[in-house]
């Protein structure tokens, strides 16, 4: 099992580094065309992230909105802009961000420390209230599945009201897309 | 056998990272889109072998399905950006 997880850690840290990787250079990259494209491997990568983690729901949207849906929506914005826009002059940081944010990022790294373990059945995510969902959800709702039935019947509302929000915005990029047409 | 497939995620996460510097790297965005669809076609493998380690491939079938079919969209918008453009 030694070797194992020794296998695993390297493929985590590999991950990691390309996810680092794509990122910096989707801010550093001179053109908007390739800042989009490296955005969209950056969050394929994020999406391969959380399926590593076991978050496979995450991991499709990821995959769908971050990689496919987000790509094709900021090539849209590039095909309604001037073509003069798709270079990019930017000036230099701040050194207030230069020198606040490594700070923070230490900050956040000290505080992890107080987290519990990952998968700790004992940690307050786990004992507080999923043991009521997994024991009940099925009897309440008749759905095999928990996730769904968090989301469609103890949180319908919550649910209906997200769509209300993500279908103006479709009909948004609609009404602007149509306009950029005609 | 999880070692077999943990290898070859290793290997081909490495893999990626070679088509990375061509992204990254690429004088021209022909070099960029080229780049990109390889890691995605490396990409689709690497989430069905994730599926193989966890034994849990029927899930992971239909992220690595999902992404293949936004990939060709994504493929495509990017051609039709440009021909309406001009090449830069």
């Amino acid at each position: 099992m030694e070797k194992g997880s020794l296998m695993t850690f390297s493929f985590e840290i590999l991950l990691l580094i390309l996810l680092l990787v794509t990122a910096a250079g989707a801010i550093l990259v001179k053109d908007l065309m390739s800042a989009i494209l490296l955005l969209g491997s950056y969050s394929f990568f994020l999406s391969l992230v959380w399926a590593w983690f076991g978050a496979v729901d995450v991991a499709f949207v990821e995959a769908v909105v971050g990689s496919g849906l987000a790509t094709v929506l900021f090539l849209l914005t590039l095909f309604g802009t001037a073509p003069k826009d798709s270079r990019l002059r930017r000036p230099p940081p701040p050194m207030a961000a230069l020198v606040a944010l490594p700070l923070l990022g230490i900050l956040l790294l000290y505080a992890a420390n107080d987290l519990p373990q990952f998968g700790d059945p004992n940690s307050p995510a786990n004992v507080h209230i999923s043991p009521t969902y997994l024991e009940q959800s099925y009897r309440d709702t008749h759905t095999p599945n928990v996730v769904t039935a968090v989301l469609m019947d103890y949180r319908s509302l919550d649910t209906m009201v997200e769509t209300v929000v993500i279908f103006t915005a479709g009909i948004a990029c609609a009404l602007l897309l149509r306009r950029h047409a005609s | 056998m999880k070692m077999f497939f943990l290898g070859v995620l290793i290997v081909l996460a490495i893999l990626i990272g070679a088509y990375l510097y061509r992204v990254l790297q690429g004088p021209t965005i022909f070099d960029r889109v080229l780049g990109l669809n390889a890691i995605s076609t490396k990409a689709i493998i690497l989430l069905v072998l994730i599926g193989l380690v966890f034994d849990r491939v029927d899930m992971f079938v239909d992220i690595a399905t999902g992404y293949a079919l936004l990939n060709l969209v994504g493929a495509l918008a990017v051609a039709k950006y440009l021909e309406q453009k001009g090449l830069p």
